[in-house]
């Protein structure tokens, strides 16, 4: 390991980890769950095999590779400016994530605001006489079957209740963090993380009522569209977050970080938060608007 | 920058401390965590495709240089017009400033690495991958596809299963893109030397620092919109299509929120590169400095709300048109004073030719002439009239081959000696300068012609009326493909091989922390960071 | 050649095409097109002067300030004055150049009080327009790129005939419009982005499937003029050109009574009935216009993009599906494009190309003949 020159054992001025094998065989794993995402969605018989293989591939591959860098904190290879530089990239990644969220968002409001009213215009009667442009309501060509909206009730309030909660659990267990109450700080993070699986337990049933009793689906024209894309990310953000959080609680009980050098707890939950704040964009402009 | 002064107390002992943990074999570079070996597999990396995207573009010209059907049916061709501009894009342009990047920001700034090197590795490695998935898309049923570079809907949902491969590719090289970002910024804003402040730091650096903000913001954009792309066409979802409350449209406003900051992406290194080499070789302090940070910055800007100038001819409403207009031609300032500012420079310099200065002057007088040509396009009702004709064809080369390339080949003739510990072979360089900036402009001036007088771009077949200058441009494009094969035997190879030693400072007038450690650059530098005064 | 036709090429010279060695725009023949001409010239002739006075000095600097000269580099770097000033004069230069383009800007939208309104139609890989409004209403055709294959050649092979003066910009039916008369075109699509443009009336506007848009012109000349499809729209992109022909008020009374004979004659056909033979021959015509493109000359169709119409059962089965396919389209979902639908051909001319698919290359279908009349009994 190639670490830089050592000042009488206490971490290096920037460590800087030797050759690794865990990028290339991610890379390679990632090339397998590709081509067979490629596969699967034309309908070739191996593409779901390759797919998982892929995908299972790129988790060892993480779980490995988290390893590394996990012993090296802990092994004290990790100097405040490191510290800072994943502060840095985390706050980084999750500007990624808002613009991420930024296209789906802006199409529904121009799906919503801009499209749907021209559709509806005079001049579009050569097209749709009979569409009355309504947000939900029948499709220009009136080809999708008819579906009900979801409003904000009750679910989505839940949920949003289920999550405000969960970002106050999670802080509760950050200042336990900080004042040294490893006990404390494992249950309220574990607390968070069944917020958040409650959560997801709800968004199924949710996702369940939508396809049986309202049939509303993600063919139902851009509606469905808009709605289940943007819950659905916002779900699968949901999960990568409470992993996340696993891990950092997994780490907490095996007695990892210190009052004042916890980044992964940091980076998790502000990853949490952000999940967060996504929701209540969701719950305003998909919900109740 | 003033001048650049070192404690030369660490300099001497890294480079055979290390010695012992400089790794061999092929292990060194599949495994590398070594910025250098990194900037290296990405350089190469993106040589490999620029050569690969030229031949699809020399097959591009072939079947062009008369009318009629001579060598591939028309769906063919517009599948190797779409790999063309998809392979140069993200696959020979960007992997290359990356490259750039990584060999030089370390080295500019005087820090030890960059801030995450394993990632480092793993943003590289993913592009390999997404570089077979689009080669093996030409073999899927259907062919690759042929939908543009721009991939519009709803021309894209008819296409087979290359669209796909397409499409996972592009997840890849985003996700390695904003991940290259993201330790690209991180370095810069965490590891430079003490005593190097932001507004001391190289305009390299700068241009990155900008150009890595407006990759972060944007690529995950052209994530949603492929994502979409690709749920219209396997899972039912309509984003784009009319019928079931979508809009095809609405695919071009979120493609070119991304697309044009894109190409902003493509240039702003470019800038500064030619920003470190003019002061190099005018022996002179580069003119304005603070007013190009700014005038970077204000590219940066405006280039997010400009972006519907691709769009003119959708139709949009009259205010939107001239917002986009007005919006569009601003941006001609900022750069105008990024051009006044390099003449400025060479002013009363004590200028010498050798090659980078050579491509760097040749950049800003060809690029200026795309500027111009783009500026044109700006204004609407022209626009309308060369919207998707071959004078779009020449406003983006001119700005993207004799601009981001040139420039690239610039900055490899100033810093291989760095890289090597050669100096290249001064007369081939020059050469090849000389061959690339005439074969280019017999490439793509007369495109302009074309395009004026109304020939669309991503045709197969033509009328004869335009027979002459396409014949001149396949002859020019022959041309320009042979000076970089000779580029490629009679500069690089040989520089890698052999050459004359370099010194750790082989010019003159050059400044920064990358010339105070030896040429070739030692395996680790930097380790306890220089002071920088 | 045969495109100087009219007053147009009397007036500019320009063909109403593009002209071999041209370094410009082609000659403007609408108000706006002029309009456009002279904002490219003075776009040009701006740019021009910053050009040389930018790089003049730039060269003046390369031959003068070189070392090899002894020139001594100066030390000045920076300058709050001039960078203010290479600020300022050009964003006034910017307005400048943006001022004289609004006004055209605003006239290219303006749609209002026109004469005769057309809707333009793109589809995969021809153009239907139809007469909405004003003298002609009621005329609708489809317009199909008349430059024959064997001009094109294929690859390996070599274009068995001579090509003509308006090679790849010439369709069997023009859009015939009066001069001196606004003319609205209302653009759609039917399966992905078209661009309906003419370069000399500086007109171009996509054509967007389950939108309209749209755009005018008003043609100073008569004369004939030609534009090509100008979005990217699959693979017979480059064969899909636009051609619209101007004439007097008086002939264009004399094209729309022809016109409408022609149709009534059309739309009459269906109560005869045609022999095998005659279908056969004019099955052929309307295949090679309109199907060729996917299911080819030979009818075997392209491997994982357009299916075999030799040996399918549905040309060799019962006929109703077969009518009800080029009527309706087809989406299987097998291939990766869909079948239009044909509905805007005519009964007579759909019942033909059925007739030929049926006893065409290996095909002998037992059901053999399609009558006119049973097509406008499926269209019902
Ligand atoms: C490196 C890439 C790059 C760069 C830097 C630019 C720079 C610019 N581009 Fe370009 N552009 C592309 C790459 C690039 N472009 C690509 C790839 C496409 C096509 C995509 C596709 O459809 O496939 C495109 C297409 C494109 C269009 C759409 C054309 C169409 O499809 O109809 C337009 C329209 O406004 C445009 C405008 C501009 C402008 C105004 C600039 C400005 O930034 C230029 C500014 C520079 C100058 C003006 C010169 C220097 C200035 C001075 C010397 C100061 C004095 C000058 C004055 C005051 C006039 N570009
Ligand atoms: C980003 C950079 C970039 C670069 C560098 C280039 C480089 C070139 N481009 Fe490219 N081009 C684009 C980006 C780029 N292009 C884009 C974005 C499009 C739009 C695509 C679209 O419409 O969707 C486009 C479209 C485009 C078209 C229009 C196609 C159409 O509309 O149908 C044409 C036509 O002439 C063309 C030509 C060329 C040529 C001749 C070069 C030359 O510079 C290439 C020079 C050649 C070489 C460098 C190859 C050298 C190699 C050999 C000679 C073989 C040696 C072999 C071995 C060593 C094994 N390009
Ligand atoms: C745009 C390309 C295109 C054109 C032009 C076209 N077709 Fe097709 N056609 C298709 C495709 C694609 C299918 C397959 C549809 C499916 O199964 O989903 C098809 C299917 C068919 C079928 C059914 C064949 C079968 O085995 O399922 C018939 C019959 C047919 N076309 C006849 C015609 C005729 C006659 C014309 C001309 C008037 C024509 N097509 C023009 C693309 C085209
Ligand atoms: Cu229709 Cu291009
Ligand atoms: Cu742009």
């Amino acid at each position: 390991m190639s670490s830089t020159s050592s000042h009488g054992g206490a971490a290096p001025y920037y460590f800087v980890p030797g050759p690794s094998r865990w990028p290339l065989l991610a890379g390679l794993s990632m090339l397998v769950t590709m081509i067979g995402a490629s596969a699967w969605v034309n309908d070739a018989s191996w593409g779901p095999a390759a797919n998982l293989i892929g995908i299972l591939g790129t988790i060892t591959v993480l779980y490995f590779w988290f390893g590394d860098a996990i012993k090296e904190s802990e092994g004290g290879l990790y100097s405040q400016r490191i510290d800072h530089s994943y502060r840095w990239s985390m706050s980084w990644f999750i500007f990624s994530e808002v613009m991420f969220f930024g296209a789906f968002f802006g199409a529904l409001f121009y799906a919503r605001t801009i499209s749907m009213p021209w559709l509806g215009d005079l001049d579009h009667k050569f097209i749709w006489p009979d569409y009355a442009p309504h947000w939900g309501g029948a499709t220009p060509a009136g080809t999708v079957e008819e579906f009900r909206t979801m409003g904000p009730f009750p679910i989505p309030t839940i949920n949003t209740a289920l999550l405000l909660t969960s970002g106050v659990t999670l802080t509760i267990a950050h200042h336990a963090l900080r004042a040294g109450h490893r006990a404390q700080t494992a249950l309220w993070l574990f607390a968070t993380i069944v917020l958040g699986a409650v959560f997801m337990g709800f968004q199924a049933y949710e996702y369940h009522h939508a396809y049986t009793e309202l049939n509303l689906k993600l063919t139902s024209g851009i509606y469905g569209s808009t709605f289940f894309m943007l819950t659905g990310f916002h779900g699968f953000h949901v999960t990568m977050g409470a992993i996340m959080l696993s891990v950092v609680l997994y780490r907490v009980l095996k007695g990892h970080f210190t009052p004042d050098n916890h980044f992964a707890f940091e980076g998790a939950a502000w990853y949490w938060h952000f999940v967060d704040v996504v929701w209540l964009g969701l719950y305003v402009v998909v919900y109740w608007l | 920058m003033s001048t650049t002064t070192l404690d030369h107390g660490h300099d001497h002992d890294h480079a055979h401390d290390h010695a012992h943990d400089h790794p061999h074999g092929p292990a060194r570079w599949l495994f590398a965590t070594n910025h250098k070996d990194i900037g290296t597999l990405y350089l190469w990396f993106s040589f490999i495709m620029l050569l690969s995207g030229g031949v699809l573009a020399l097959m591009i010209r072939t079947e062009l240089f008369k009318p009629g059907l001579q060598f591939f049916q028309p769906e063919f061709f517009n599948q190797l017009t779409t790999m063309h501009g998809l392979v140069m894009v993200f696959g020979a342009i960007m992997p290359a400033f990356v490259g750039f990047a990584n060999w030089m920001i370390p080295l500019q700034i005087g820090a030890s690495d960059m801030a995450f090197a394993r990632m480092n590795n793993f943003s590289f490695w993913l592009l390999p991958p997404a570089a077979i998935l689009l080669a093996t898309s030409f073999l899927a049923p259907g062919g690759a596809t042929a939908a543009g570079w721009t991939l519009y809907a709803p021309l894209s949902t008819q296409m087979g299963p290359g669209m796909d491969m397409a499409i996972f590719a592009m997840h890849l090289m985003g996700a390695s893109s904003i991940m290259g970002s993201i330790n690209i910024i991180v370095t810069i804003l965490n590891m430079r030397a003490p005593g190097m402040t932001l507004m001391k730091m190289p305009m390299f650096c700068w241009t990155w620092l900008i150009t890595a903000y407006l990759l972060i913001a944007v690529m995950p954009v052209l994530a949603g919109a492929i994502t979409m792309t690709l749920t219209d066409r396997h899972f039912g979802t309509s984003f784009f299509n009319a019928a079931a409350g979508g809009d095809p449209v609405m695919y071009q406003h979120i493609f070119w929120f991304f697309g044009h900051p894109e190409v902003y992406i493509m240039i702003l290194p470019a800038f500064g590169i030619v920003s470190q080499i003019l002061p190099a070789f005018a022996r002179k302090q580069l003119f304005g400095y603070a007013s190009m940070v700014y005038a970077t910055a204000s590219i940066a800007i405006l280039s997010f709300i400009v972006w519907a100038h691709h769009m003119f001819t959708t139709g949009m409403p009259v205010t939107s048109q001239l917002f986009f207009m007005y919006a569009t031609m601003l941006i001609a300032v900022p750069t105008g004073v990024k051009v006044f500012n390099w003449i400025a420079t060479m002013w009363r310099g004590s200028m010498t030719f050798e090659t980078p200065m050579l491509f760097a002057v040749g950049f800003i007088f060809v690029f200026t002439i795309g500027g111009f040509t783009g500026l044109i396009l700006a204004v609407t009702p022209i626009d309308i009239q060369l919207q998707d004709t071959y004078y779009v064809v020449a406003h983006f080369h001119y700005v993207l081959v004799a601009g981001s390339l040139f420039a690239l080949f610039a900055g490899f003739y100033y810093w291989s000696p760095k890289w090597t510990g050669h100096m290249y072979n001064e007369t081939m360089g020059k050469t090849h300068f000389w061959l690339s900036l005439i074969t280019f402009n017999v490439t793509f001036f007369p495109m302009h012609f074309l395009g004026l007088a109304g020939m669309p771009r991503r045709y197969a077949d033509y009328s004869a009326q335009f027979t002459d200058f396409n014949m001149v441009a396949t002859i020019g494009a022959f041309g320009f493909g042979l000076s970089q094969v000779f580029f490629l035997f009679f500069v690089i190879l040989p520089t890698i091989r052999g050459g004359k030693k370099a010194e750790a400072k082989p010019w003159e007038g050059a400044e920064g922390l990358e010339w105070t450690v030896p040429s070739p650059a030692p395996f680790h530098t930097f380790e306890t960071p220089p002071e920088f005064k | 050649a045969d495109t100087a036709t009219g007053t147009y090429n009397a007036a500019t010279g320009g063909t109403g095409g593009p002209v071999a060695g041209e370094l410009t725009l082609q000659p403007p023949a609408t108000q706006i097109a002029t309009e456009v001409y002279s904002l490219h010239n003075w776009m040009m002739g701006v740019c021009l002067v910053i050009f040389i006075a930018v790089f003049g000095v730039m060269f003046y600097s390369i031959f003068k300030h070189r070392k090899s000269l002894g020139h001594k580099p100066a030390t000045f770097h920076e300058s709050t004055a001039v960078e203010v000033a290479w600020t300022i004069v050009p964003f006034l230069i910017v307005i400048g150049m943006a001022l004289p383009a609004t006004r055209t800007v605003v006239g290219m939208k303006d749609t209002s009080n026109a004469d005769i309104t057309i809707k333009v139609t793109g589809m995969q890989w021809k153009w239907g327009y139809d007469y909405l409004k004003g003298e002609g209403e009621g005329i609708s055709f489809l317009s199909n790129l008349s430059t024959p294959r064997a001009q094109v050649g294929a690859p390996g092979f070599e274009p068995t005939e001579k090509r003509g003066d308006n090679y790849l910009m010439e369709v069997d039916n023009e859009v015939v419009v009066p001069v001196h008369r606004k003319i609205r075109l209302i653009t759609t699509a039917n399966d992905v982005i078209h661009s309906w443009s003419i370069p000399a009336f500086a007109v171009k506007q996509d054509a967007i499937p389950g939108f309209v848009r749209d755009t005018w012109f008003k043609a100073e000349h008569t004369g004939i003029f030609r534009g090509y499809c100008s979005e990217l729209c699959g693979k017979e992109h480059a064969f899909m050109p636009i051609v619209v022909r101007v004439v007097s008020d008086a002939d264009y009374k004399v094209w729309v009574d022809g016109k409408k004979k022609e149709m009534a004659a059309l739309a009459d056909d269906p109560t005869k009935t045609w022999t095998i033979d005659e279908l056969k021959t004019k099955g052929e015509k309307v295949y090679s216009t309109n199907c060729v493109a996917c299911h080819q000359a030979n009818g075997r169709g392209m491997p994982a993009t357009y299916p075999a119409l030799d040996g399918s059962p549905v040309v060799t089965g019962p006929k109703a599906e077969q009518i009800n396919v080029l009527l309706h389209g087809k989406k299987s979902g097998k291939y990766p494009v869909e079948m239009p639908s044909w509905k805007q051909l005519s009964d007579t001319d759909i019942a033909a190309v059925i007739t030929y698919t049926r006893n065409s290359w290996t095909n002998k279908a037992e059901e053999n003949i399609v009558q006119p009349a049973e097509v406008v009994a499926a269209r019902k």
